[in-house]
């Protein structure tokens, strides 16, 4: 069963209460998809950490002593990526999409295509089971392929070691990094909290979400910032007939679990929240 | 001076920075646009009353593939380097996955026979409002199920740099690839909203190596200092990266910014705040010209 941890908007708790999750699963394969902002390597420090290089793409160089400036790469590029930089065209890395129609048209071969593979593919053991997780280089694109071969061997490694549970911290957003998250889980699970723009979010999320999959729950967090907000949310979910598995109250022992890099459990396991979170875990699972 | 309010981790308080520095910045009676360029969960105009004057519908490039005139030559599944044609020539079969697509239109170009037809697909929407005393506000927003974020923020920035104004503030989308980088390549300063957590910690260090291999020029701002540890200021000191604001971890503060209202506007404290952090950022934008 592969478990999948959205939000929508950032900052919802999400990482804090996946995390939760995975303490409570044990024996399990933990993936972070949020590969340009990772975090919950933080918390799980894991070890015998192998690490790949992942290739994220490819960029187009132009050699100027070659070209010949007859400009039909500028013409066909769809990216706005090639200029004329001081009379020389150059095609700016970060524009570039790696589509290579400029490498493949140029009269005089003047273009040659780069493997970009700075980005980092992480896989562990930790107390919980295996912690999977990418770090994306500094101005990589290409996230959302990236996120699929995280979880492809997140797959296989479960496989291996006939771990049944795999769990993913994602990214926030509802893009392509969200998309190639959900793409093919069992469940999602969207965490929110009683604040208007995280309404706003939820119901964007849900809106893709519900158009790829049927076993979506969600968390609502920090339900009493504000309760008019929250029971909005509660009206929103039930006419949708989408289950709010937890309510948790604002509290800050989450955030000095996180800094003493603990999930919520170990940290004071006879806090309410992990009550509340032990019956909403129960719940995904079974149903 | 184009201003983009950025994070790495999401929900550090971007939109809560954003809001309240567009305030102070009309106050000073800077002439200021707002832009939220969080295009996929856009919700930074929640705060403002607003009429919306126009909508500009953003478009992609899509091919439409007409299996009749294809003669299998795989040429336009060849050139796709995103393997967005899915083929199989032994069945006749061809089609495009739509959310492989990157609108590069190469396999257009590969085509010999007529088989691929130039067309565009709805990717997103950048929407002008105004409000009462006719300031704008401009908003990207992803079609729900689209995956192209970067080419609606582009549009998004560039529909508003159109406008004549001394400060534009964009509200920038969560994380550290290219959607922020997108965003950042476009503005003058990059205002770092981050949290005192190892989260906030480990995903601004991110954000700020992003930056430094793009030359940018930056600044941080701390937002619920006093709750986590020590790890954030310790690291922002020994770069020597200035702190241009802290504002205090309060309940009241978020309870505020929950009920969608500006805490510029309801406390007398972070009034004095922004105001401070719009000097700042005048300050170092004079140091530049």
């Amino acid at each position: 069963m592969e478990i999948a941890f959205l939000s929508g908007k950032g900052g919802t708790g999400k990482s804090s209460i996946c995390s939760a999750f995975i303490s409570l699963a044990n024996n399990v394969v933990a993936v972070d998809s949020d590969v340009d902002a990772a975090n919950l390597y933080l918390i799980f420090s894991a070890n015998n950490i192998t690490q790949t290089n992942y290739i994220s793409g490819k960029n187009a160089i132009i050699n100027t002593d070659k070209c010949i400036k007859c400009g039909l790469c500028k013409t066909l590029c769809q990216f706005d990526a090639i200029n004329i930089i001081e009379g020389d065209y150059q095609i700016d890395p970060i524009s570039c999409d790696g589509c290579a129609i400029c490498y493949r048209k140029c009269p005089r071969e003047a273009i040659d295509m780069v493997h970009s593979d700075e980005s980092k593919l992480y896989v562990g053991g930790f107390k919980y089971g295996l912690l999977i997780y990418g770090r994306l280089a500094p101005g990589e694109e290409n996230s959302g392929k990236f996120i699929s071969v995280i979880r492809d061997l997140a797959h296989k490694k479960a496989k291996e070691k006939s771990i049944d549970k795999i769990i993913i911290d994602g990214p926030p957003g509802i893009g392509c990094p969200f998309m190639s998250t959900i793409t093919g889980v069992d469940k999602v699970v969207i965490v929110t909290e009683a604040s208007k723009s995280a309404f706003l979010d939820l119901k964007r999320a849900l809106e893709v979400a519900r158009e790829y999959l049927k076993q979506i729950y969600v968390i609502l967090n920090k339900y009493d910032l504000n309760n008019e907000v929250s029971n909005e949310i509660q009206l929103y979910c039930d006419k949708l007939n989408i289950p709010i598995v937890a309510k948790i109250p604002f509290d800050k022992e989450i955030v000095y679990a996180m800094v003493n890099k603990q999930t919520i459990i170990e940290y004071n396991k006879d806090s309410i929240i992990v009550g509340i979170l032990k019956e909403a875990y129960e719940y995904i699972i079974n149903k | 001076m184009k201003i983009a309010i950025a994070s790495g981790k999401g929900g550090t308080g971007k939109t809560f920075v954003s809001t309240n520095l567009f305030r102070a910045f009309k106050d000073l009676g800077y002439s200021t646009l707002l832009v939220d360029a969080d295009v996929e969960c856009p919700n930074t105009l929640l705060f403002f009353e607003l009429k919306k004057v126009d909508d500009t519908i953003i478009k992609e490039y899509r091919p439409i593939i007409h299996p009749d005139k294809c003669l299998y030559c795989d040429l336009c599944a060849d050139y796709c380097e995103y393997n967005a044609i899915f083929y199989i020539p032994e069945l006749k079969q061809i089609k495009l996955l739509p959310n492989l697509c990157h609108g590069c239109k190469a396999c257009s170009v590969a085509c010999q026979y007529g088989a691929i037809e130039d067309s565009d697909t709805q990717i997103g929407v950048v929407s002008t409002f105004i409000d009462k005393s006719k300031n704008m506000f401009f908003e990207g927003r992803l079609k729900e199920g689209s995956v192209s974020t970067v080419p609606v923020i582009k549009s998004t920035i560039l529909q508003a740099s159109k406008q004549l104004s001394e400060i534009i503030l964009i509200d920038s989308p969560p994380g550290t690839s290219c959607p922020f980088i997108q965003t950042s390549i476009r503005t003058d300063f990059i205002l770092l909203v981050t949290e005192p957590t190892p989260y906030g910690l480990s995903d601004l260090r991110q954000a700020i190596l992003t930056l430094d291999t793009m030359n940018k020029n930056y600044g941080v701002i701390i937002n619920r200092a006093g709750l986590g540890d020590m790890s954030l200021y310790d690291y922002l000191s020994d770069n020597n990266i200035p702190i241009l604001g802290e504002i205090p971890f309060s309940k009241e503060i978020a309870r505020i910014y929950t009920q969608g209202n500006l805490v510029y506007d309801c406390m007398e404290d972070m009034n004095l705040l922004f105001k401070e952090l719009t000097k700042k950022i005048i300050n170092y934008g004079n140091s530049l010209s």
